[in-house]
């Protein structure tokens, strides 16, 4: 392996290991209902570090909309279109869904 | 946006001020082979505890909401023998008498047809993410179905297939009671 690329591959297990700061993923919210009326939108990016979970994603999410506190405890996630667990680790360009209560039908 | 599957399943999320065509829903899960067709129409109703309804709004998550409809079907065909089913669910403003959400299911007996059409509807209610404001006089407020706010905790544990029978009163939501009442001029 040339020097280069060693100092490259190191670089990239720094960042997935230390969690470094440049190591940054892009997440899609969605707000519906009520999520959408307190955060005054329909969806943003977020920008997190690697290894985050849904968990903490709304944590950040609720230090940016503090509103969404009304809802923390009847609200779900949705990861990529399912029902997820708030410990689930968010990956680059995962869609995350809040989920006030619904009430379809 | 409709959904056709080789299981006979027609699902349909329609857009704001499109009405439901029952006769449609019937025709498609009609069969000579079929002895009954069930159906379940919900509809809007024009009180609330009390307070005048004008009309329900809806909106979803629609791949979502599809993804989960599909899921209910493929379980309510793994506990009932169906031949079709149909569920079609309205988004945007519902009047008062008009009808959200219709669900047909066909079966060589009856007993298949009806249990499955329930479950659907059950299902639907916990599961599918697609909410509703009821619109009053003098507010509007986010509705809640007590079947989601039952079943909340499983959610994204296991699969949504698991059939769970709820007895009890129904559980009052963190957000719901709550009418938001405009400002005063």
């Amino acid at each position: 392996m040339s020097t280069n690329s060693f100092e490259s591959l190191s670089k990239k297990m720094d960042n997935a290991v230390g969690g470094k700061d440049d190591a940054f993923i892009k997440v899609k919210v969605l707000f519906f209902a009520r999520a959408r009326d307190l955060t005054g939108m329909a969806d943003m990016s977020l920008e997190v570090s690697l290894g985050t979970t849904a968990h903490d994603c709304l944590n950040k999410l609720i230090s940016k909309f503090p509103g969404l506190e009304e809802i923390r405890n009847c609200m779900v996630l949705a990861l990529n279109e399912e029902y997820a667990l708030e410990s689930v680790v968010v990956k680059d360009r995962d869609e995350l869904a809040i989920i006030p209560p619904i009430s379809g039908g | 946006m409709a959904s056709e599957e080789e299981d006979m399943n027609l699902i349909e999320i329609l857009e704001e001020n499109v009405a439901i065509d029952t006769s449609r829903y019937m025709s498609y899960v009609q069969s000579p082979s079929c002895g009954a067709i069930a159906t379940f129409g919900g509809t809007t109703r024009d009180t609330f505890e009390g307070k005048t309804v004008l009309e329900l709004r809806y909106e979803a998550y629609v791949p979502m909401a599809v993804r989960y409809i599909k899921t209910i079907c493929t379980s309510a065909r793994s506990s009932w023998n169906l031949n079709s089913i149909a569920v079609a669910h309205r988004l945007g403003p519902v009047p008062v008498g008009e009808t959200s959400v219709f669900i047909a299911t066909s079966a060589v007996h009856r007993a298949d047809a009806l249990d499955a059409c329930k479950f659907i509807i059950d299902e639907v209610k916990a599961l599918v993410p697609i909410w509703k404001k009821e619109v009053y006089t003098n507010g509007e407020v986010w509705k809640e179905n007590s079947e989601f706010l039952e079943r909340r905790d499983e959610l994204g544990n296991s699969s949504c297939q698991k059939k769970v029978v709820v007895d009890g009163p129904e559980r009052k939501g963190c957000c719901g009671g709550k009418v938001k009442m405009p400002p005063e001029a």
